[in-house]
């Protein structure tokens, strides 16, 4: 595997790339992310060190934890005081503070049975091993999570499973995409989009924001190498000032995506509108389940009684997600909210920008 | 802070807010307050070093060791760091109604022949059985005494700027061997427990050079936490070379696959040294002559720049900071 890795890690290559970058930047250029794996890997490496002071890289709302609502978190919050109701989750929601500092960590030190998963088939296994107990996965994330979710309801489904759930956060980047590019106090030059999305649903999604938007947009991998030609290819066409959509990821990234995938999502799932953290209801941007599978949506069989949600008041997590601010201009950061006393959804997840930029210390 | 979560048990920033705000603050003393692996007491002929663990490991025997190996080695190597010759353990099990015995009985096998290994007499011990449930089928802890060998002196105090930073062999072999064992994670892995007992290596080394100044074992948290905690507070900063730091190709490739970083993952049979610059190759060579050493290496420098603080230099070139573990990335892997 790591021969696969190792060559898009090349010092050399990453050196070489870096020059042609600094060769043609001319212009100020601010460049935005929009995934989670990208402002991991650009903060791990320390690529936005490297490539001189004219391109500034902004973090885009592309971590599905950091844009889940509190309203949202309060609701999984409320699902796990449900007697005999088991909460499956991925590691990054289990530090997620709801309304007043809550969080599934604490709730299950109170006793509430939290189980943290790699997958939801281990929620299936789970449920079939444990019948006398109710099973809800948490689904979060987007295109790239979404299809497994799809496929673990059909499975369910096939298998007559009764004490399997989900509680669909699911949601789509186009529509996300749509609503922060054409805000008007978004101001960017180009856009590295995201790549393990792209794997599922293609790239014809951009078309949008390189016809209508005039921004470069360029889809890419995660390694150094990957992000650092993406800068290269951005800073080139915006220097040109040509707005065109490229792949650099064709090693994962098909224009059509992953068909397969996407029937199985478009089988169970339908859009919804949703709140996201920092941009608020965007219509048609979430996950619901289809009339046909909504025996398999908690909210269906358990009623909770959604707590009224308050968000922390200095936190400036929207903004960050717009690109609008970065973690230093919040007051918060580093001295109040910091990744083992979180206060907003960009530092908890470990793929937000605040815990990238606390951790890797800019 | 009102209960008590898995991240407080993680090793890093929670524990040490913990250690601080409950243990030390109730009782701190010149020697506990040190905060060292093992406590430098005053003896009649010599000074005598003194530690306590307690082993929780998931699953009981895991690739490269069980529990009972693990329950000697920890306590063992806590007293070696500190430059004491380890003498004798103490040891206290908490076992769960239907433990089985076999398993019991192999466990405290292994205890029994790595303690021989080590060199050292288990001296007494205590047995309670807790109800199912209390417990998860086997909890073990170890006391450990050690003398101070003559003319140590180990301590953070000794530290200067220029001075080396090495490791005693491959990062994080042990929590990724765990891990690939734990149910609901099971993964194919080569890995293998690094779980060994350090304290002839140390010795060894301490014997032939008087310069070492100081020495850890990057436990919990791995070498990345335990860095930190070294700096903390002090007038000089660390900087880490990513490309000089020994990790096995299988750890790496599980690392990439979970989102983990080997910086952070724990190790059972790893010692961070740090030496005078000029016994550098020295170190290396008398380390890598040793079984459980011969991958050492030397990975980075105190510096003068970046005061209180670990930074590490990236293969491009970069640098960034390598904070202090704030979450567990793997429960119970000791």
């Amino acid at each position: 595997m790591l021969k696969f890795i190792d060559e898009y890690r090349d010092k050399g290559l990453c050196a070489d790339i870096v020059e042609k970058i600094k060769a043609i930047s001319k212009k100020r250029l601010k460049i935005m992310e929009v995934c989670g794996g990208h402002t991991m890997a650009i903060h791990k490496n320390g690529i936005h060190k490297l490539i001189g002071d004219n391109i500034k890289l902004i973090s885009g709302p592309g971590c599905p934890v950091c844009v889940t609502s509190v309203e949202d978190i309060d609701m999984v919050l409320a699902l796990s005081r449900i007697e005999g109701l088991v909460i499956c989750t991925f590691g990054d929601l289990f530090n997620v503070p709801g309304t007043g500092s809550l969080t599934l960590d604490k709730q299950r030190a109170e006793g509430a049975d939290i189980r943290i998963v790699y997958s939801v088939r281990d929620v299936i296994t789970l449920a079939k091993e444990e019948r006398e107990k109710k099973f809800v996965f948490i689904s979060i994330g987007f295109e790239t999570t979404a299809p497994t979710a799809a496929a673990a309801i059909i499975q369910a489904d096939q298998d007559g499973l009764d004490n399997f759930y989900i509680l669909s956060l699911n949601k789509t980047m186009p529509r996300a995409l749509k609503a922060i590019l054409e805000d008007s106090r978004t101001d960017i030059d180009g856009l590295i989009c995201p790549g393990h999305v792209s794997t599922i649903a293609g790239t014809d999604m951009y078309n949008f924001i390189v016809d209508k938007l005039r921004i470069p947009c360029c889809v890419t991998g995660f390694e150094p190498s990957d992000i650092l030609t993406s800068i290269y290819i951005l800073t080139e066409l915006a220097e040109k000032n040509q707005a065109k959509l490229v792949n650099a990821y064709k090693r994962a990234v098909k224009a059509q995506g992953n068909e397969k995938a996407l029937s199985i999502m478009e089988k169970v799932f339908k859009p919804s509108d949703v709140q996201w953290r920092g941009l608020g209801n965007i219509p048609d941007s979430g996950l619901a389940l289809k009339d046909e599978y909504s025996r398999f949506d908690v909210l269906n069989t358990f009623k909770i009684d959604r707590p009224t949600s308050i968000s922390e008041k200095d936190c400036i997590c929207g903004d960050i997600l717009r690109g609008a601010k970065v973690p230093s201009d919040c007051k918060l950061f580093r001295n109040i909210c910091t990744p083992s006393n979180p206060r907003g959804a960009c530092m908890v997840s470990s793929e937000g920008s605040c815990a990238a930029a606390h951790r890797y210390g800019d | 802070m009102s209960k008590i979560t898995l991240a407080h048990g993680s090793g890093g920033t929670l524990t040490q807010e913990l250690i601080e705000s409950v243990f030390f603050k109730h009782l701190g003393n010149k020697f506990l307050s040190k905060n060292d692996d093992s406590a430098i007491l005053p003896g009649e002929a010599a000074n005598i070093a003194f530690t306590t663990d307690s082993f929780v490991i998931k699953p009981l025997f895991f690739p490269g060791g069980d529990i009972g190996k693990l329950s000697i080695c920890g306590t063992v190597n806590d007293l070696a760091v500190n430059g004491a010759t380890p003498k004798y353990l103490s040891c206290g099990f908490i076992l769960e109604e239907g433990l089985d015995i076999e398993d019991l009985r192999k466990i405290v096998e292994s205890m029994a022949s790595w303690a021989k290994i080590a060199g050292v007499d288990i001296v007494c011990g205590d047995t309670k059985v807790v109800e199912k449930n209390s417990v998860d089928s086997i909890f073990i802890n170890t006391s450990g005494i050690g003398v101070l060998r003559d003319g140590i002196n180990l301590s953070v105090d000794n530290i200067s700027v220029g001075d080396k930073i090495i490791v005693t062999g491959n990062l994080g072999d042990h929590g990724i061997a765990v891990l690939s064992k734990r149910k609901g994670f099971e993964f194919e892995s080569e890995s293998i427990s690094d779980c060994a007992p350090l304290n002839h290596m140390l010795k060894v080394l301490t014997d032939n050079i008087k310069e070492v100044k100081f020495m850890r074992d990057a436990t919990r948290g791995g070498v990345a936490t335990t860095l930190n905690e070294i700096v903390k507070h002090k007038d000089f900063g660390i900087m880490i070379e990513e490309e000089r730091v020994p990790v096995l190709d299988s750890v790496r490739s599980a690392c990439e696959l979970l989102g983990l970083d080997p910086l952070y993952i724990a190790n059972e049979g790893k010692a961070l040294v740090i030496i005078d610059k000029e016994y550098e190759a020295k170190a290396l060579e008398i380390l890598r002559s040793n079984e459980y050493g011969s991958n050492a290496a030397s990975i980075g420098e105190i510096t003068q720049d970046n005061q209180d603080m670990v930074c590490l230099k990236t293969p491009l070139g970069a640098t960034r900071v390598l904070g202090m573990l704030s979450a567990d990335p793997i429960p119970r892997i000791c």
